[in-house]
Formats: C-alpha cells, structure tokens, sequence
C-alpha cells in the first residue's frame, strides 16, 4: 500500500498539470467553438518569455509575471482572435483545425527566433518554492511546491472557470456565441467582444498555466509541452470537449495511471518501453472510437451561415479560351525550361534541393487528393510516407530486395495502414478525424518508429548503393532527376485524372456535403477508404522516393510535426489543384535553401514563414497562390474582354 | 397617427450583395410607428435580404437604412438590435445548444433588464406554457413549431420597436400557425411595429395594413393591403411562366434562368 502510495502521488502533479491543459482546451472549445492545437504553443510562449526575463534580465518575478502572463497571455489570445479565428467562418473546421496546428508548429519555432537560445534551464516558480518539502502524505510521500502549485492551480482553475461558464452572463453569451455569433448579435450583444474576451480569457490561463507548470521541468521545452497536450487532448476527448471536470479527473487518472504504471514495470520490458509512452494516445484513440460526442462535433450548424456568400469558383474555372491557352502553353514551356536547366547549367546544390522539392511534391500530391479532393483532413501523412520508407529499407537490408520494389510495397503497406485508419475513424469527421489522424501518426512516432525493428534505432537505416538498380548516388548524374520526374509526372497525372473522373466526382460531392452525396448514392464509408487508401499509397511513393534521395531514413524525418507542416503548407499554398502540391514542395526547399544564405539564427524561420501563411489561409481558404491566380486571371480576363469590345458576360445590370 | 413621427423602420434606395452576387437593387419603404406590412414575393425575390438588411446581417452596398429615425446604415448587427429592431430570421433562430430558458434568458437581460429577468421568464411560459414544460430541454431538440414559439417568446415579453418575421408559417402544421400569428397579432397590439415575410399571401394580408411586393429584388407595388393581392400572384405567375418557357425551349433538365443575380 505505502508503495502504490508512493508511485501514485507523485503522478497526481503530473495529472494536474494534464487537467490544467485539458480544462484549457475545452474552456476554450466551449467559449470560442476553436479546439485550439496552439494552446500548449502559448503557454509555452509565457513561461519562455517569463524564464528569459528573469534569467537572462534578471528582472523580479512578479515583474516577469506581469509581462509574459497578465499582458502577453491574453494579448496573444486576443491576437489569434482578431488576424486569425475571426475571419473564419465557423463552418469551415479544415481551416480552424489547419490555424491552431500552424500556431503549434509556427510559435515554438519563432521565439528563439525573437529571443535566442530555445532550451532554458531552470525557470524559477511562483507560488511555492519547488524544491521545498511541505508535508508528507503517509508516513513518508514527500509533497513539495511544485505539486502543491499543480493541484492548487488545477483546483480553482476549475472551480472559477465552471462557475464562470454556467452561472453569470458572460458564460451563458460565450456559449452561445459559439454556436452562432450572428444570432447572438440579433440579440443585441456586442459578440465581437464576447469572443474577445473568451480569447482573452483562455490566453490568461494559457499564460498562468505555462508560467505555474514550468518548474515541474527542468527546463523549458516545446517538447514537454507537447506530450502535455496530447496527455491534455486525451483528457479533452474523454469529457467529449463539453465537461471542464470530467477531462480534469481524466488528466489526473493518466497521470496516476502511468506514474504507477512506470514504478511497477521492469524497465526493460516491451510494456516500460513501447506501450507506456503511447499511453495518453492509446487513450485518445479509446476515446475518439468510443465517446459518442465526439461524433457529434462538427454538427451544431449556424443557423445563419446561409448569410455567408459561396466560395469563389477555381481560377481554373473563370479562364476564358485565349487565357487557357497561354497558360498551358505557359505550363509547358517552364517545363521544359526547368527539365532543360536541370539537365545542364543547374549547380549540384540546387539540383540536390529541387531534387527533394520533387520528392516533397509527391508527398504533397497525396494531401491534395485527401483533403483538397475529398475533404478530409489527415495529420499523418509523413507517417504513411515514413511507413512507405522503412518497409522499403527493411526489405532491401534482410531480403535483400531491390529498394525500387521495396518503395512499391511500401507504398502498398502505407496505403493498407491508411485504409485502416480510414475504416478504424468511419464516424468521425472534420476535428473527430484530425485527432484521430494525429493520435496515430503521435502513436508511431512515440511507440514504433524508434523501434529497433522498425527503423534500426535513431541513427535509421543507411541506404546502401548496391541496393538500387540504377547509379542514382552519382553525384553528377541526374539519373535520380529523371527518376523523381518521371514518379512526379506519373503521380501527378494520376491525381488529375481522378479529380477528373467518376471517383473525383464522387469525391468532390463527399467534400461538398456528406449528407447531400449520400443523398445522390454516393457510398459514403467506401469513397473514403478509397481516398485514404490512395492517399496512402502517393505518400508512401513520396517517402520512398525521399528516402533515396537523403541517403537515411531517420525516423525524425518522418514525425507528427512535419505531417502538420505538410497539411499547412498544401493548404495554404492551394490544396485543391496538382500545381498547387508542386508549388508547395518545390517552395518548401527553396524557402528552406535560401534561408541557408540568411543569418544563423532565421534558419528555423522555414515552419514560421509557412505557419504565417496561416493567416493568409484563414482568410483565403483556397490558398494563396490559388487566389493570386484567381485575381490575376480575372484582370487578365478584364483586359482581354476590353480589347475585344466583346458584351462583358460577367456583369449583368439592374436594366 | 400623426405624420410627424419618423418612420420606425425605413430603407431608401437599398442595394445589397452577397459577395459578389448582387441581390437588392434599389429598394425603398418604409414603416410607420405601430404599423404591420407584409413582405411578398415569390422564390428568391430578395425578401429575406431584405430583412437581413434591415438587421445588419447583410451590409448594404449603397443607400441607406433608419431606425426609429437613426440611420443605422453600416452599423454592426448588435447595435441595431439595441436600436429597437428584432429579426426573427427564417428557419431556425434559436440556440441549439442551450436549454430553453438560457435561451429566454439571453434574451431577456438584454430587452428587459437584469432585474426583470425572473419575472419575464413567468410570463412567457404563461403566454406559451409548451415552452414552460420543456423549459430545461436543449433548444436543439424541441419540435420546429415549438422552436418558432421560442423565439417569438424571446421577443414579446419585452416588445420591442419594431419585429421582422422571416417566414415564421413555414412547414408548420396550420394549428401551431395559428398560435405564431395569434403572438404576432399580440406583439402588434402592445405598440410593435411588424414586418411580416410571408410565402401565404392570405395569412399575411389578413394582419397587415400595408404591404410592400418585391420581385428580383426591386419594389413592384408599396401601398394598401389590399391592392398586393393581385400585384403579388401575378408576379408569383409570371415567375412561374418565365421558368416553364426556359425549360420548353432548352429542353428538360434545364435550370432556370438565375434572375438577376449575376457577378459584379
Ligand atoms: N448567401 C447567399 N449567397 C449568394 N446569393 C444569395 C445568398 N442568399 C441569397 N442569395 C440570392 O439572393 C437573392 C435573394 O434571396 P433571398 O433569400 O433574399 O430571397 P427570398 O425572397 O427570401 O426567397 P425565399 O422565398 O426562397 O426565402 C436570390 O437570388 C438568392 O439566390
Ligand atoms: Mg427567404
């Protein structure tokens, strides 16, 4: 008993630390209608900004405090609000889900951009002091300040909050404006403020939560933040994002559960090792099969989005004849100019990048296809790619096969993992889905990527030359150019035409309106495993081809992180188009290689220029390469219909 | 009533897009202090843009809008509201996923006053005891008919200048119209100004005093009740002989010409 006491209680700070995170998450999902992936990102950004200060300032704390958490937590909360959610329609989840991801992805990356050096160490704390030893539970369970501060924090967090949200009036508006802000306005409230100040508010408890939890690390990491928020996320789902104290006793049960957990299992066996650090995913999935109101997310319409104007037609839509034509021809050309340059005065280090842009491109193909085609969003796709890559390199180093036959059934067992994955989320949609993608791709990350099996441990698998049939490792030979041209060529074409076909109809209509395509006989469970499984298997062609080219397959290469930046990227670029995946790719690795010319410490700056995109994307949510084509085919249209004196077909009068 | 009263509702030269369709072309009328007009017009006229319009829903592209004699034109929807105007819109215009009395009582801190809220909400499930029985129900899962009452009850315990109803009637059983028109009726006789939209010309016309007829988006008749009728159902006619002779002459499964609605 006193040992089950003494591996419990140490994980009831932990817990609290979770439930902190978790009420968080659905305070702001309840109050804003966001599930805000960038939560853990802006407490992170308070409790680096407080360390900085005091470390590295030596300013006093409650001065630090002042600053990273009263003013910069609800001053970010107010800022995502204002540039970002606000614009959104809350119709769209693709574009909440895609906003809140680029903030995970983008801030981590931009303060030690802003401040210097990323790894703090030793941010001090604020209520109690950590290192102290208040009392003992039982006779000997030391209990110190930082789990003091943890469950102090959790506890009336969660009291005011719940007290906030159901009793005064503010509450009763943030939840209502939740639903329909436009609604909420016909009665006569200021909703722009309300949702203001529910911003403002979650900020503040970001900030707090940050800033309080910090010295339960010892130092300050964006890693540790994320493990917390999927613990947080976990939790979240468990209370269905609707009960602030049913996800705080889930937080703090996985934080007991694998505190005792880990004090009881031998450290060497497979549970210590693989099965506890995905256990906060494995819950996660438990949750997204099994609570019912997670199906029920996306459903709680706006009554009033019928005021909103349709989304504009594609650029490829609006171009008349004369325009068509020169823009194919255009297309052509710059092919053959690019093929051309690259086959002569192309310098070996831009052949390397574009070589990689291509293979990113291939990887991108397969985001167009399930999300800009279909509809749906999928956080794992470097997975799949990662999936594709390993197979490959085991087949060739213990079977002996030829990696290109390897990349095909990679590419095939990719798109198998995907198919399940499809079948496993059948009743999910928009957020249910992104998690259910996100927990999965977390869960190979954490539990079978790292695996001594899977990817020879850390260092990866090394390709070896003798492995493929063509010298594609001559490092002045293009054969692994015309290797990745003709994988690109094929896929894209391939994308192409099934947007084109009966399946992309299908597709399209399923992305339109579930409930309208299963109205016209769409078979709706089977359209989407078949877009999974497609989309699985170009990502896994991608990862192969990736793979070759980088030499190592690291399982770093393949993490949740870069399959968030993969569906940011795509889609602020122009998901619904295959130009749209090649500017994506081939723009990631030349932004990547001209940041290489800038000073040292804008090299991480690649996530943030894309995470930036962002916020173009939440105001134009087909991208902004898509709507730069759309404005310049429409001036271009302008020009041509002026010359031509040609009756102007686009604007019919109130004769 | 004397003329020197403003107007407690008036549009003037009224256009309004959504986006880049063009919807409102120029409307103008307006309502007098207590009065009810009714809003006809077939498919598509422009009538809920209209109410959506007056509301601050949809922003107007030129012309401008006045409340009890402010002009409120451009002015956020919530400030309109405060002006005195309620829109009722068209399909559901309650919260979901609020009980029925958060719902009322949303409402009524805002028309009634914090003070008045308890004594508001005995009222209105007085007025509409269906409403009392499910009082902690979620919004979402009332009937359509109850869904209406709620959001009448919402505006009637604290009436307010003036009250636009977006087709209220729709796909109700004709006895819970009954009761919609009996607390429109009611609203009217405690001093509330009402635009009714309507699709049933009769229902509208037997309550209102004047009526305003809107096809593709312009007036065609402002003035007496009881000249619409006619203006109404011709114009409802011709719309109707328009599509057949678009579907005769391009052949079946053709759409029906898009009115006015074109990209600016
Ligand atoms: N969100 C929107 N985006 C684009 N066009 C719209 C939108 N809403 C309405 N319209 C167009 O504006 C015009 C007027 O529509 P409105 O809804 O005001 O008509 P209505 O008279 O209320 O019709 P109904 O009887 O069907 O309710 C129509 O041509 C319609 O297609
Ligand atoms: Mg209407």
């Amino acid at each position: 008993m006193e040992q089950l006491l003494g591996f419990a209680v140490p994980g009831i700070p932990y817990g609290c630390a979770y439930a902190v995170f978790a009420v968080g998450l659905v305070l702001t999902y309840q109050t804003t209608g966001v599930f805000n992936f960038g939560y853990g990102a802006q407490a992170y950004a308070s409790a680096f900004v407080f360390a900085w200060l005091v470390e590295n300032h030596a300013w006093p704390t409650w001065a630090a405090f002042l600053c990273s958490v009263v003013i910069l937590g609800p001053g970010l909360g107010l800022v995502f609000d204002r540039f970002l959610f606000r614009r959104i329609p809350s119709t769209n989840t693709t574009a909440r889900v895609v906003t809140g991801l680029s903030l995970l992805v983008g801030i981590p990356a931009l303060l030690p951009v802003i401040f210097g050096n990323g790894n703090l160490v030793g941010a001090p704390s604020i209520v109690f002091n950590p290192d102290t030893v208040y009392f003992h539970l039982g006779s000997d369970v030391p209990v110190n300040g930082i789990y003091l501060s943890a469950v102090l924090f959790a506890v009336v967090m969660l009291v005011v909050l719940v007290l906030l949200l159901r009793t005064t009036s503010l509450g009763l508006e943030m939840r209502a404006g939740v639903e329909s802000r436009r609604l909420l306005e016909l009665e006569g409230v200021n909703a722009p403020r309300v949702t203001a100040t529910a911003w403002a508010l979650c900020g503040l408890m970001a900030g707090l939560a940050g800033v309080l939890l910090a010295p339960t690390e010892v130092t300050v990491q964006a890693q540790d933040y994320v493990t917390l928020m999927v613990a947080a996320i976990a939790a979240a789902a468990c209370a269905a994002l609707r009960s602030m104290s049913v996800a705080a006793v889930v937080a703090v049960l996985i934080g007991v559960v694998s505190l005792t957990a880990q004090g009881y299992l031998p450290t060497s066996s497979f549970w210590y090792s693989a099965v506890l650090p995905a256990f906060p995913f494995l819950v996660l999935v438990g949750a997204l099969l099994l609570v019912p109101g997670l199906r029920r997310l996306d459903e709680a319409k706006d009554p009033l989005s019928s005021v909103d104007p349709p989304p504009p037609p594609p650029s490829s839509r609006l171009r008349g004849r004369e325009i068509d034509w020169i823009v194919r021809t255009g297309f052509w050309v710059l092919l053959f100019a690019f093929v051309g340059s690259m086959l002569t005065w192309m310098p070996p280090s831009w052949e390397t990048v574009l070589n990689q842009g291509m293979a990113y491109s291939v990887i991108f193909l397969s985001v167009t296809l399930l999300t800009g085609t279909a509809g749906q969003l999928s956080l794992a796709q470097a997975t799949l790619a990662g999936i594709a890559a390993f197979t490959a390199g085991q087949l060739a180093r213990h079977v002996g096969l030829d990696f290109l036959a390897g990349a095909v059934l990679g590419a095939l067992a990719a798109s198998v993992v995907a198919a399940v994955l499809a079948v496993a989320s059948l009743r999910l949609r928009g957020l249910g889905l992104a998690l259910m993608t996100l927990a999965a791709a977390l869960l190979f990350d954490v539990a079978i990527f790292p695996a001594q099996a899977v990817s020879g441990g850390t260092g990866g698998i090394t390709l070896s030359s003798s492995w493929l049939p063509l010298d594609l490792f001559a490092p002045d030979g293009h054969a692994y150019f015309l290797l990745a041209l003709l994988v690109l060529v094929v896929c894209a074409g391939g994308v192409a035409l099934v947007q084109r076909g009966t399946v992309g109809r299908f597709l399209a209509a399923m992305r339109g309106s579930e409930l309208g395509a299963a109205g016209v006989g769409v078979n709706l469970p089977w359209q989407r495993v078949l877009a999974f499984a497609l989309s699985g298997a170009l990502a896994g062609v991608g990862g192969a081809l990736l793979a070759i080219q980088q030499t190592v397959i690291a399982p770093g290469e393949f993490n949740y992180q870069l399959s968030l930046a993969f569906v940011v990227i795509v889609l602020t670029t122009g998901v619904g188009t295959v130009e749209g995946a090649i500017q994506a790719g081939i723009g990631l690795v030349v932004v990547e290689q001209l940041l290489q010319y800038a000073p040292q410490r804008l090299q991480g700056l690649t996530f943030v220029l894309f995470a930036l995109g962002a916020l173009t994307y939440a105001a134009h949510p087909e991208g902004i390469v898509e709507l730069e084509k759309r404005r310049w085919t429409e001036r271009a249209e302008r020009v041509l219909a002026h010359r031509h004196r040609s009756p102007a077909t686009s604007s019919v009068g109130p004769s | 009533m004397t003329r020197l009263e403003p107007p407690v509702l008036e549009l003037e030269a009224v256009r309004a897009a959504y986006g880049p369709y063009r919807a409102l072309f120029g409307v103008s009328f307006s309502v007098d202090r207590g009065a009810a007009v009714a809003l006809l017009g077939p498919n598509g006229a422009g009538k809920s843009t209209v109410a959506r319009v007056a509301s601050g829903l949809v922003r107007v592209s030129s012309g401008s809008v006045r409340v009890d004699g402010r002009d409120v034109t451009g002015e956020p929807a919530w400030r309109i509201a405060r002006a005195g105007l309620a829109h009722v819109p068209e399909g559901r215009g309650v919260f979901d996923s609020l009980s029925v009395e958060e719902n009322l009582v949303l409402s009524f801190r805002r028309r009634a006053g914090r003070g008045e809220v308890s004594t508001s909400l005995e009222r209105a499930y007085e007025r509409f005891p269906a409403l009392g029985q499910r009082r902690h129900d979620r919004a979402g899962a009332l009937s359509g008919g109850q869904q209406r009452l709620l959001s009448l009850a919402k505006v009637l315990v604290a009436p307010p200048k003036v009250l636009i109803a977006d087709e209220l009637s729709l796909g109700l059983a004709p006895s819970v119209i009954d009761d919609v028109y009996a607390g429109l009726a009611d609203a009217r006789r405690s001093g509330t100004a009402l635009v009714v939209v309507e699709q049933q010309i009769d229902r509208a016309l037997a309550l209102a005093s004047s009526a305003v007829v809107l096809d593709r988006g312009a007036v065609v008749y402002f003035g007496p009740a009881q000249g619409a009728r006619a203006v109404a159902e011709e114009v409802v006619a011709r719309r109707h002989r328009v599509e057949e002779d678009a579907a005769t002459q391009v052949g079946p499964g053709a759409r029906p010409p898009a009115g006015r609605e074109g990209r600016t």
